[in-house]
């Protein structure tokens, strides 16, 4: 299911992504995991910071939480 | 999910390890995999000085922290590469990094000191920007280690790093590369020992101490490197390590217990037949030393935003 803009329905979980960084608004509850595979993104390549917190896949995203998708991969080596 | 030592909340799940840790169990997890790197591989004697190279990204801040707490005496090098406010937004993280905790790090402008930057390198050399920019950097580890009479340059590629050369260079069979591409290069001939203590630790995991352990870091990619052909193969692995989580760390650790010796009779130029630059004394194994030329032909050359970089395919990331 795609995330789904939810200013209408009020609070709502604020996802930030970046490259390019932008901020995107989806219903909770959901979870990581689930969040994730509906950005198409690897595990492998990103981790989840919840208001400035790790938070594992299983961890469940309320409404009102701030999180962002942080990515792993870098260019050079 | 829970720890797999403590059995409390677990912050991040480790699949090649079938794993999970909460913070503190995560941090001793991260300190053991650099210490069973160090000693599997004799990376560093008790007692010796390191000089990490430290790009204010995750991986080289992670490791001079684990360094420092695993008791070594590591000093940091930095290099202004001139690529815009990346470089600018990089230096500070370094910067902060070593005032916040007392540590000496080092810096060396390419603009101010040799008068040119990787943006107009690649432009002048009509070569892809990682290209200098790898050179200089190699260059520039080695001449400072010398300068300030370190025993060993400490760098932060991970295992995704590690494995993604490996990707590339049996991809294409770049035998000569195989031969080197060890997590110890020893020291001889002018050149200090290379050392590369984060090889157990994936950049996820290295991204996730930096997150637990308070330390800030240039998260953006660096916009030279976007689309490269290394990210590539990084992506390439990653979607298989998603379906057999340890692959990368099977590929390379087998390559290195099993394959990398075969390579060995490829070596290039062997160390004795090296001389110093005439120039910056620097081992060469011709007159003028890569690094030199390269100041030749891009020293000098004014930054031109209108002057194109050659830049690979341009992906969007989260």
């Amino acid at each position: 299911m795609p995330a789904v803009p939810a200013r209408r329905w009020g609070p709502a979980v604020i996802v930030r992504l970046r490259n390019p960084n932008r901020t995107v608004e989806v219903r909770g509850p959901r979870s990581v995991a689930k969040l994730l595979n509906e950005f198409g993104l690897a595990r492998e390549a990103v981790l989840v910071v919840r208001n400035g917190e790790l938070v594992p896949g299983d961890a469940i995203l309320a409404d009102a939480d701030e999180v962002e998708l942080r990515p792993v991969i870098s260019g050079g080596a | 999910m829970k720890c797999r030592v403590c059995r409390g909340p677990a912050v991040i799940d480790v699949r090649r390890h079938n794993a999970n840790f909460c913070v503190e169990h995560f941090i001793e997890q991260c300190e053991r995999q650099v210490a069973k790197a160090i000693e599997a591989f004799d990376m560093i004697a008790p007692g010796e000085r390191v000089l990490v190279a430290v790009s204010g990204g995750k991986d080289s801040l992670a490791l001079w922290d684990l360094l420092i707490r695993l008791g070594y005496d590591v000093e940091g090098l930095y290099l202004g590469l001139g690529i815009g406010e990346y470089s600018d937004v990089s230096g500070t993280y370094a910067r902060a990094f070593a005032t916040e905790r007392g540590l000496v790090l080092h810096e060396v402008d390419l603009r101010d000191r040799f008068g040119y930057d990787v943006p107009t390198a690649a432009a002048a050399t009509r070569r892809v920007p990682c290209s200098a920019c790898g050179m200089s950097k190699r260059h520039l580890f080695d001449r400072v280690a010398v300068e300030r009479a370190v025993d060993v340059v400490a760098t932060g590629h991970n295992l995704d790093d590690e494995a993604a050369v490996l990707f590339g260079n049996v991809l294409h069979w770049h035998t000569e590369y195989l031969a080197r591409q060890l997590p110890v290069l020893p020291a001889g001939n002018g050149f200090p020992r290379k050392v590369k203590p984060l090889v157990r630790l994936s950049e996820r995991e290295t991204a996730a101490y930096c997150i637990v352990r308070g330390i800030d870091y240039q998260v953006e990619e660096c916009p030279m490197a976007a689309g490269n052909r290394h990210l590539g193969y990084k992506e390439a692995l990653n979607a298989i390590e998603e379906r057999s989580p340890g692959t990368k760390h099977d590929f390379y650790f087998g390559f290195l217990d099993r394959a990398a010796g075969l390579f060995r009779s490829g070596m290039g130029t062997d160390a004795n037949e090296l001389q110093r630059c005439v120039r910056c004394g620097a081992p060469t194994p011709g007159e003028i030393c890569a690094f030199c030329r390269l100041v030749e032909r891009a020293g000098g050359h004014q930054h031109d935003e209108a002057v194109p970089v050659t830049l690979g395919r341009r992906e969007q990331r989260p």
